[in-house]
């Protein structure tokens, strides 16, 4: 029985065609999983069932009738629940008060929040979702959070859950928590739908998965008969590499160094303390540890963007603790930033300015002060044609360009200076998977060229296979250290979680 | 409106510059209707409007007298703009500007033109520089608000000016006003009796050069990158606080330049209360044009000719002055209102069916 059906679904944006004649049939009480790369259209897809988009063309049938659904509210009323990627919870009330906000059981005009209490105890009970009803959701974890919108949706006697790439703000543990939570709620008899491009996720986790191509339903098929290497080729549509290969490191002399680095920020107080490593030439340093913990302090520290308050950045041998962003550019420190828009480019700035950013004084694209828009045209088309970035030339803003073909300008442009050294942060975020593939070979492709590499990320995926050695860092210090193969993924999760041993995991980082 | 986003792509100038004609035309046809439902005749006053801004060349030279100093506070607008400055304080800076080169001019009356020309230009430059340094210092040290201070600043600079005029430069006389500058520090008249100087020959080589910094230079590309993305110009190594006491300098000095050319081409000294808010004027001529230094002369003239061609509309057809405002006002609406224009275009040209939903 299928209890959603969307048949010939099409949506379009000004000229480009988001959903394509998409058919999908989801059946009561699976796990359904939407897999496609970004902008392949599963949100876009979803907004429509949910309400939030009006499709061009196609039609809705929930439980067998056709449907219209204009507005969240009928969505809501035809038992759908979705829980987006961005929560949309109130931090300074409680969970409770989250969970009833427009539903409140009341008492004459008040509202009777020990009703609503209990309520809220019965389902968190019933569905085995611990979390406090009484506390404020501004002092909860973000899997807490992510519970409350489930429960908020559950207390709605939603009976289809749409899940919006639910895992990416997520610690592995968590992400084993909330599996567990939706297994219980499909035993329950709820049905889910669960957006994700991760491939580990949607085997892990569906009993069927559709898979979206660049707005097209690419096909439905059983998770059991299915294997992680033929979606991805179907998500992508080629053959890709889900492993990289590397060979072992050349290591040579000591690229960088941090003595002892401790940073205090004045506003939030979120600081880093006594951070000591090294990095070699030719070698990667992961930097393991959840989103929060330290990891944007220690970018921007290395990077010149803030200062360190205390403890010395050694780079090639020379203190810079005291260097500019740009002296600093100078010397050979690369960057390719964690905030891509907001740090790595110039939106507005078309792609052969973009690609000068940071080089707009130097040589050759410059010469006292004057730029040189030939040489500068020509350095835009060999990045363009190194790095594989699909633009229409040199003049389109880069605003207009995908994802992953904005990281490539960002990693064409920092690796066309030749660093010694690149400080490489969330390089595949929101990126998709064939341009992963692309930038892991290039992030290996300098440590075999001898450069050191300082890779931060939050996909332990990418640590693992990339870094020679890691760091974990967990309120800002580092909790464990290591060469990478002593280190397993269950591991590393209780680590970021805080929850590890600690100390200096076989051999020595400094 | 795809199809339309995409010329505007392709072909910015040409589209802004067509999409302006437009905008001009709607509007003069919409004050058409005003006047005519006043009771007035909008042939009989739109052809003094063209006559008075165009007709011959005294009234040419009238558009291009009214232009003049909005070239310049235009583009000091503009080019604050560049860096994401918003610099209301034109008018404070070209106070600064006046004075100063009113004093220059007056302190060495002997030398040559040849060099006291320039020094007391340079002076007013140097002048509205400073004033402008101010809030783009408070604002790279303390992130106080551009748009407060120089509004507060403005204040300061007008009853400064005037204070200093009264207690050490007035001429002795009803008027507030210094003496009159000597006549080998004026600029020439280009065309006898219409008062038009060569000052407009500078505004236009300030344009060009404020447009070639913009774009063909190290400095106008870091400017460029801190006003549309100050967070990527910090990380790519700009100094933004630097930028920014940079291009108010720079802008607070186009802005004195205004006061400097009207002591020297019109007034022929320094009178309090002189302008009649020009360094404000100056905000919709850059909006009108854009903020880019050839689109803020384009402007400069349109708002010249309204003025001018107003003028004589009042004189010899008798159109209420309020009337010629509002005219002026509608112009100024629908050529900064892109997107409503753009919305009429756009279902003109896509007619149902073809349109963007």
């Amino acid at each position: 029985m299928n209890v959603v059906e969307l048949k010939n679904i099409s949506k379009s944006f000004g000229n480009s065609l988001a959903n394509d004649s998409i058919d999908l049939a989801v059946k009561r009480g699976e796990i359904h999983c939407l897999l496609g790369e970004n902008g392949a259209g599963k949100t876009t897809l979803m907004k429509i069932l949910f309400g939030l988009y009006s499709q061009d063309q196609g039609s809705i049938l929930i439980n067998g009738a056709e449907v219209e659904i204009k507005s969240p509210r009928q969505a809501i009323e035809l038992g759908l629940g979705m829980i987006h990627q961005h929560f949309m919870l109130v931090g300074r009330l409680t969970v409770t008060e989250n969970i009833i906000a427009g539903r409140e059981p009341r008492r004459g005009i008040l509202i009777d929040y020990a009703e609503g209490m209990r309520q809220v105890k019965e389902l968190t009970a019933t569905y085995q979702l611990s979390v406090n009803p009484g506390a404020r959701v501004e002092d909860i974890s973000i899997g807490e959070q992510q519970r409350v919108e489930i429960l908020k949706a559950l207390y709605r006697q939603a009976e289809i859950l749409i899940l919006d790439e639910p895992t990416a703000v997520l610690t592995p543990q968590e992400t084993g928590e909330l599996f567990a939570v939706l297994k219980k709620l499909k035993e329950s008899g709820k049905t889910i739908i669960f957006i994700t491009h991760k491939l580990k996720e949607t085997m892990a986790i569906s009993d069927r998965v559709t898979i979206l191509r660049d707005g097209k339903k690419v096909a439905t098929i059983a998770t059991s008969a299915t294997s992680p290497t033929e979606l991805a080729r179907l998500m992508v549509g080629r053959e890709v590499i889900l492993r990289v290969k590397k060979a072992a490191a050349m290591v040579g002399k000591t690229v960088l160094q941090a003595d002892h680095l401790t940073y205090y920020h004045k506003k939030n107080n979120r600081q880093l303390e006594q951070l000591s490593f090294v990095i070699k030439a030719g070698e990667i340093l992961g930097v393991a540890g959840v989103e929060g913990n330290g990891q944007q302090e220690l970018e921007e520290l290395i990077t010149g963007l803030s200062r360190n308050s205390q403890g010395k950045i050694f780079f090639k041998g020379k203190d810079i603790s005291s260097w500019s962003i740009r002296e600093r550019r100078y010397a050979g420190i690369g960057h390719i930033p964690s905030d891509r828009l907001k740090r790595g480019l110039i939106p507005d700035f078309n792609l052969e300015k973009n690609l000068i950013l940071g080089s707009e004084w130097q040589q050759p694209y410059a010469r006292k002060g004057f730029l040189d828009y030939k040489v500068i045209r020509e350095n835009s088309k060999v990045i363009i044609e190194r790095f594989r970035i699909k633009t229409s030339g040199s003049q389109a803003l880069v605003q207009d360009l995908s994802g992953g073909n904005q990281q490539k300008v960002i990693i064409g442009r920092e690796l066309r200076r030749e660093p010694e050294l690149i400080v490489a942060a969330q390089p595949t975020r929101g990126v998709d998977v064939g341009a992963i593939e692309y930038i892991h070979k290039l992030l290996l492709k300098m440590r075999e060229e001898g450069k050191g590499v300082l890779l931060i990320s939050a996909e332990l995926d990418e640590l693992l296979s990339l870094s020679d050695r890691l760091i974990v860092l967990y309120e800002g210090r580092i909790v464990a250290s290591g060469n990478t193969v002593d280190f397993t993924e269950a591991e590393l999760g209780l680590l970021m979680a805080g929850q590890g041993r600690g100390g200096v995991k076989n051999g020595p980082t400094e | 409106m795809v199809r339309l986003n995409k010329l505007k792509d392709q072909q910015g100038i040409i589209f802004n510059l067509l999409y302006s004609v437009v905008a001009i035309v709607i509007a003069l046809l919409l004050g058409g209707i005003l006047i005519y439902l006043s009771g007035h005749d909008p042939g009989k006053a739109y052809y003094h409007l063209v006559y008075g801004a165009f007709g011959n060349s005294y009234n040419l030279a009238q558009t291009l007298l009214n232009s003049t100093p909005l070239i310049f506070t235009g583009l000091a607008v503009a080019i604050g703009f560049q860096s994401g400055l918003f610099n209301i304080g034109g008018e404070g800076q070209l106070y600064w500007g006046a004075l100063a080169t009113a004093v220059t001019a007056l302190t060495f009356p002997h030398l040559p033109g040849l060099i006291l020309l320039p020094l007391a230009l340079l002076a007013g430059a140097l002048a509205g520089g400073c004033w402008g340094v101010i809030p783009g210092y408070l604002k790279a040290r303390t992130g106080a608000h551009e748009v407060i201070t120089t509004i507060m600043l403005n204040y300061i600079a007008i009853l400064a000016t005037t204070f200093l005029l009264r207690n050490y430069y007035k001429e002795a006389g009803p008027v507030d006003q210094t003496p009159l500058i000597a006549e080998s520090a004026r600029m020439a008249e280009l065309i006898p009796f219409t008062r038009l100087s060569w000052a407009i020959f500078l505004g236009l080589a300030v344009v060009v050069l404020s447009d070639y910094l913009l774009k063909k230079t190290s400095i106008g590309y870091d400017i460029q990158a801190v006003g549309k993305n100050s967070a990527a110009a910090e990380y790519a190594g700009i100094s933004v606080p630097g930028i920014y006491i940079l291009t108010m300098g720079f802008s607070g000095a186009v802005a004195g330049l205004t006061g400097s050319t009207l002591v020297l081409g019109l007034f022929n000294r320094f009178i309090t209360n002189f302008s009649p808010g020009y360094g404000f004027t100056g905000i919709a001529v850059a909006v009108l044009g854009r903020n880019r230094p050839w689109g803020v002369l384009l402007a400069a003239l349109l708002f010249g000719a309204l003025e001018a061609g107003g003028m004589s509309m009042q004189l010899y057809a008798r159109i209420p002055a309020d009337l010629m405002r509002i005219i002026q006002g509608l112009v100024i609406l629908l050529v900064a209102a892109p997107a409503f224009i753009q919305l009429l275009v756009g279902s003109l040209l896509n007619r149902p069916g073809g349109g963007a939903k």
